[in-house]
């Protein structure tokens, strides 16, 4: 049971996509931009590659006393591993997001919000798929209100090394404006089917 | 040397990191130690922050070789420290005895993962509560510090680091797996509002001093390497002038002054804090990460209407007898999560005396305890009680 | 081992690096331990070093004890430690000479892996290592440096292990100087600590030292003078020989000599060379791709 006010955030993938990294900006930006509280924790098995790994993410206005996620609000997958294992703990009107080269889903809670975004094959156009994580953060800041844009926006840009921060921003940017896009074509189409 | 040891600003850093920076901020300039998760951040932060602000970072060849550095850095003259996870506390006990016996500052943090042997490497657990307490071999008293935050890894290193000068010992910061890789907000304060503590100098000339006289305070001023007092240290049983004495009367006398110059500082050393309990029935006494677990079960239980409140320990060695006991007379029931299955409970049990019901809530590793295990145990100890 | 000797009246003519309020000392009649101390002692007085600057870092075992008689700061560690112990002391005050003195199997058997590790980091060590072919304060059991067929208490009916070449062992970890006398060499032996105390880097002097009381007992060996002179006369000087060749045959020749002397940058050159980044280009084989992420920490 997350106590009031807190919004809890799981992102599951494997060893190497920078999950963690991913999970260490997101509670930054809430922490040392928006002036939030947040915490981060992480799990991962041996494997220094391509073992499953998740990383917790849990931003609040208050303290935030215990640490662990337990029944995410928000649940980014970019593994077909960590989506199985993790989908079940999506509360009711979660926001689910994966990635859709690598997790297939099947059948989703009618009440989630579930969105999906190639952040892998993006980051791959623009040069580096180890950038997957910072395209997805960009799509995230377009879909969600967890963190100000402009927080999680600084919040890249001073955890990346100096020499990777221009390529880092435009993969944000390739997965915000994607994200924008996608939220304006199902604005049309619920548009539509209430017009129909 | 184009770095600042104190990195005065807030962050978002994680236990590991924050442990670093306390003991940069405190003036630590060596560090010698071994890789091996969950504590290979510490290492590998000092490995470059060290070099920035002048100190020696090396890696030695093992944790043995790591603990025996620091105590040759610490005679040095310089404040030293090494870090670690169970595989690696064991292999250090040999040499944290010596450091207990010739009396040398220096702080070991253990970063705890769940064992025995190579257990879980990556995973939590407060399994090393009583090696802490009696690792090393023979009779001793030791401090053990734990952190239950990132900012607490911040600033109880700081404080490990000050009680080990003033009092001549190792000192340990029993952390753990989350706290050490969880992140979370950390404030640095600006450098002149850090307080530090060096050792006490000699300040006799070398031919009066007595390396091991104790002073008013029960603590020997310390002479480093070079300063010209030409002093014996050795892991023998010694008197007061650094000479192996053996027999029974200076083992007795070099004992007596190890374990009392902690005993009699009980006071000043022990930290904890009080958290809801003015009209607690029921008083959760939680250390470590456990706090969180512990924090967050106060509050729901109080939501229930339950008077539940917290003990939240700062250290745990030496442990808090009076304050137990004096609140073991004022509440029903103690209850204590903690990450094993029973170590520091038997320390609560004794102090409590069986004054009012204690309840252990044990886990065995793995993951943290979910505060609904505690609410639970507060709950039924309280109607048995 | 005897603590009933009598105290003697006169005075030593290293008295003032003696702490005399301890002697006597714990070694036994005709053990070689005294001899090489004395040799220490020489040394340290030739080489000009300030005596505030010298340490002494040792281990356990009957060597281990030299520490104690120094009257310069000395610190007797724990077993197989003093090389680990004496890494710390050395990095943190640089300016100082550490020298650690180890027996045999303090040195290479329970502390072989710290051993072989300072050699490789070429630390700026004095590393004395006195051979009596046994662990004789305990009695005399086997040790890495026990000669094949020896008998010890661990080993009644002789040796069955082949020992180490310390000398060679040294060399290949990447000493910079490796001595090895007899104590009964004593001016070669004086020499070489000195030049070992001398030497930036990794210095490492071995002296054969006859045990009488432990080693020679269990092995037909027992007379100090007769021990000491076998020792000198199967020694054969042999400067600069590769260590791999500087073989101890109880039987043939006990091998003795300077074997090396080189330079090479130690462990605090190549640490200042870091931090000034110049340890120099490494082969580049992702010049386009980014460097991996180091995770920032805010």
């Amino acid at each position: 049971m997350p106590a009031r006010n807190e919004k809890e955030i799981l992102i599951t993938g494997f060893g190497g996509q920078g999950i963690v990294l991913t999970g260490s900006i997101l509670g930054k930006a809430a922490t040392l931009y928006d002036r939030r509280h947040a915490t981060m924790t992480q799990s991962y098995g041996p494997e220094a590659r391509g073992g499953s790994c998740s990383s917790q993410v849990i931003i609040s206005e208050e303290e935030i006393l215990f640490p662990y996620v337990e029944q995410p609000q928000v649940l980014i997958c970019m593994s077909q591993e960590g989506y199985d294992k993790t989908k079940a703990s999506l509360v009711p009107g979660g926001l689910l997001i994966w990635d859709t080269d690598l997790v297939t889903t099947r059948e989703l809670e009618p009440s989630w919000t579930a969105y999906q975004i190639p952040a892998t094959r993006f980051a791959e156009e623009l040069g580096n798929k180890m950038m997957a994580n910072i395209v997805m953060l960009g799509f995230l800041s377009a879909v969600s209100e967890l963190v100000g844009v402009d927080s999680l926006r600084q919040a890249v840009q001073s955890s990346v090394p100096a020499k990777t921060r221009d390529t880092n921003a435009k993969a944000f940017e390739r997965g915000r404006e994607y994200g924008e896009s996608l939220l304006k074509s199902r604005a049309k189409k619920d548009q539509g089917q209430e017009q129909a | 040397m184009a770095g600042k040891a104190v990195l005065t600003g807030t962050y978002f850093m994680n236990g590991d990191e924050a442990c670093c920076e306390g003991a940069l901020a405190v003036g630590c300039r060596f560090f010698a130690g071994y890789p091996i998760t969950p504590a290979t951040e510490v290492a590998e932060r000092m490995s470059w922050r060290l070099p920035e602000v002048g100190g020696i970072y090396i890696q030695m060849e093992d944790e043995l070789a790591s603990m025996a550095a620091i105590l040759g850095a610490s005679w040095g003259g310089v404040k030293a420290m090494t870090s670690t996870s169970g595989p690696g506390f064991s292999l250090m006990m040999e040499n944290i005895g010596l450091g207990l016996c010739t009396e040398t500052p220096c702080v070991v943090c253990n970063v705890q993962r769940a064992g025995p042997s190579t257990g879980l490497p990556t995973l939590v657990a407060q399994g090393d509560m009583m090696q802490a307490r009696w690792g090393a071999h023979g009779h001793y008293e030791i401090i053990a510090i734990v952190p239950s935050s990132p900012q607490e890894m911040f600033d109880f290193t700081i404080r490990a680091f000050n009680l080990s000068e003033q009092y001549r010992l190792p000192v340990l910061i029993m952390a753990d797996e989350v706290v050490g890789h969880m992140n979370e907000r950390v404030v640095i304060p600006p450098a002149d509002q850090i307080q530090v503590v060096s050792r006490k100098k000699p300040s006799v000339p070398p031919d009066q001093y007595r390396p091991y006289q104790p002073g008013p305070d029960g603590v020997a001023p310390m002479a480093d390497f070079g300063d010209g007092y030409h002093m014996h240290v050795t892991g023998l049983t010694h008197d007061e002038r650094g000479y192996p004495v053996m027999d029974a009367a200076t083992q007795e006398q070099m004992i007596n002054r190890i374990v009392s110059k902690i005993r009699d500082h009980a006071h000043q050393i022990i930290s904890y804090d009080a958290i809801a309990m003015d009209d607690a029935e029921a008083a959760v006494v939680a250390y470590g990460i456990s706090v969180r677990s512990a924090r967050r079960a106060v509050a729901e239980a109080r939501g229930r209407g339950i008077r539940a409140g917290l003990i939240k320990l700062n250290t745990v060695w030496p442990f808090p007898e009076e304050m137990i006991r004096d609140l073991a007379g004022r509440v029903r029931a103690l209850v204590m999560p903690e990450i094993n299955l029973g170590q520091m409970v038997r320390e609560l049990e004794r102090a409590a005396a069986g004054r009012c019901r204690v309840r252990l809530v044990p886990h065995a590793g793995g993951s943290i305890i979910r505060p609904g295990a505690i609410v639970q145990a507060v709950e039924s100890a309280l109607k048995e009680a | 081992m005897s603590t009933k000797k009598k105290k003697p009246d006169a005075p030593h003519p290293h008295d003032e690096l003696l702490r005399t309020d301890r002697m006597p000392h714990i070694w036994c009649t005709g053990c070689g331990i005294g001899t090489v101390f004395s040799c220490v002692l020489s040394a340290v007085e030739k080489s000009g070093t300030p005596l505030d600057d010298v340490a002494m870092v040792s281990g356990i075992g009957c060597t281990g004890r030299m520490a104690g008689y120094l009257k310069l700061d000395s610190f007797h560690t724990t077993h197989g430690r003093a090389i680990p112990f004496a890494t710390g002391l050395k990095l943190a005050r640089p300016q100082g000479c550490v020298i650690v003195a180890s027996g045999d199997g303090d040195l290479l058997a329970i502390g072989g892996n710290h051993f072989i590790h300072a050699a490789r980091r070429n630390l700026d060590l004095t590393v004395i290592c006195v051979n009596n072919f046994n662990y004789g304060m305990t009695g005399g059991q086997l040790a890495p440096s026990t000669p094949f067929g020896a008998r010890t208490t661990t080993s009644t009916q002789g040796c069955s292990e082949e020992p180490f070449n310390f000398c060679a062992l040294a060399a290949a970890c990447g000493a910079v100087y490796v001595a090895r006398w007899t104590s009964l060499h004593i001016r070669r032996l004086t020499t070489s600590i000195g030049e070992a105390m001398n030497k930036r880097g990794f210095s490492f002097v071995e002296v054969l030292t006859p045990c009488p009381t432990s080693f020679g007992r269990h092995n037909k060996m027992r007379k100090p003078l007769e021990l000491l002179k076998f020792y000198h006369e199967r020694s054969v000087i042999r400067n600069y020989i590769d260590p791999k060749d500087a073989v101890l045959d109880f039987k043939k020749n006990l091998v003795v000599g300077k074997f090396v002397d080189i330079e090479r940058p130690t462990f605090l050159d190549n640490y200042r060379l870091l931090n000034r980044g110049e340890l120099g280009d490494w082969p580049d084989l992702e010049p386009k791709l980014p460097r991996p992420e180091k995770q920032a920490s805010g």
